[in-house]
């Protein structure tokens, strides 16, 4: 029975080493790569946050970050209102839908004040390959022709279904998210500058004397 | 067996895609283009390679009992830190594989070298039955994605090649083109082993 009982102790111990020996490792190799992690996260975002709004001059404009959670949503969306000179500019909104071929992407949109689609950007996709992909504008020029348009006075759908968008041959269900994601970041939008018009209007408050 | 005979059997001999036939998941998945490939090979001929190495040096001290679940632990500290370290240094590439890259945890090449090899060889020799295996596997995927990404996509190593524009074969690149582009060259390498 004794020997049993050692030898019951050398798996646990035996097994118990190893375990903290490889989290130990881990959490050193976590140490070092956590700020190259966030860092590159963090210039993705800008990146994109820039390219989607092209003209806006980064180095004296102003970006702000507002969460906003449009009605009948579960998801709230992040919108980056830039502001130069003090008056809107425009915004990028990050929005997703979950109406894709692969479940789920993620893409930033960028308006002018108007609320004219400036530029796409692909943030986060699992389409396809050769089909539902082309939703990137490095690889199909579908994402082009929301440029310049303006979600409040089109339909934003497929011509399938009504609609004004030319969708991708054979990734119908992959534009047809890509409509349902633009719809969604414009209606985070027009709530974002509706409030940002609104405290604009408020008379800033003067220190009486 | 002789030294150079460790290293070269991953390579030709025991293929471990196209003799063995094992790690198909990645094999399949990942294979859409070469740098994929590429990409995918080489995080696991790393962990292939290291975790060869330290069960090797670990083989005297392991309990027989418990030796699966510590291959099993090092193998799994070995893919988190692939994981890591390319999600901080190269994140187009860990973006594009995803979540292949956690699974080659559970890629029966890895688990079967440990088990099969490193637990019964010396040090040295497990070293170069990983990257024998590492680079064998690699190579395989190679062909693959770049079969696929050639013929599917009209690019190679993302350089478009304007005498496909327009003749590529969309299959290829989808799910179903990587089981026939597989059995395709395994019934090539089959032949060339019987003759």
């Amino acid at each position: 029975m004794a020997k049993k009982d050692s030898s019951f102790l050398k798996l646990v111990l035996s097994l118990s080493i190893v375990t903290v020996i490889a989290a130990s490792a881990l959490a050193a190799v976590y140490g070092i790569t956590k700020d190259p992690i966030d860092q590159s996260k963090l210039n993705k975002k800008n990146n994109a946050i820039k390219l989607v709004q092209p003209g806006f001059d980064t180095q004296n404009g102003v970006i702000k970050e507002v969460k906003v959670l449009p009605e009948g949503e579960s998801d709230s969306l992040t919108v980056y209102i830039s502001e130069s000179d003090n008056a809107l500019f425009g915004a990028a909104v990050e929005t997703y839908t979950n109406m894709a071929f692969s479940g789920r992407f993620e893409i930033m949109v960028g308006f002018d004040k108007e609320g004219k689609i400036m530029g796409t950007e692909v943030l986060k996709a699992n389409e396809t390959p050769g089909l539902g992909d082309k939703i990137d504008k490095k690889k199909d020029n579908f994402s082009l022709q929301f440029n310049g348009k303006n979600p409040g006075t089109m339909k934003m759908k497929v011509k399938k279904d009504g609609g004004d968008i030319d969708a991708i041959t054979a990734a119908t269900i992959s534009s047809k998210a890509f409509c349902d994601a633009v719809d969604r970041a414009f209606k985070a939008f027009q709530i974002v500058v509706a409030q940002y018009e609104s405290q604009k209007s408020e008379p800033t408050q003067v220190t009486s004397n | 067996m002789s030294k150079l005979k460790v290293l070269t059997n991953g390579f030709i001999k025991e293929n471990p895609v196209f003799v063995l036939v094992l790690g198909m998941c990645p094999t399949l998945a990942v294979t859409t283009s070469a740098v994929n490939a590429i990409g995918m090979g080489l995080s696991t001929t790393f962990v292939l390679l290291m975790s060869n190495v330290i069960i090797s040096l670990l083989k005297p001290i392991i309990p027989k009992e418990v030796r699966i679940p510590i291959f099993i632990v090092v193998i799994a500290t070995f893919v988190s830190i692939v994981d890591l370290v390319l999600q901080a240094y190269i994140p187009a590439l860990a973006e594009s594989l995803g979540i292949f890259i956690p699974l080659i945890v559970v890629n029966c090449i890895v688990l079967g070298r440990a088990e099969a090899f490193a637990s019964k060889n010396s040090v040295f020799k497990s070293f170069l039955d990983g990257i024998g295996m590492g680079i064998g596997f690699t190579f395989a995927l190679f062909v693959i994605g770049t079969f696929r990404e050639v013929f599917g996509g009209g690019t190679f190593f993302g350089l478009p090649l304007p005498f496909l524009k327009g003749n590529e074969v969309l299959i290829l690149v989808l799910a179903p083109g990587a089981f026939i582009v597989l059995g395709f060259i395994i019934a090539i390498v089959r032949s060339l082993q019987k003759n």
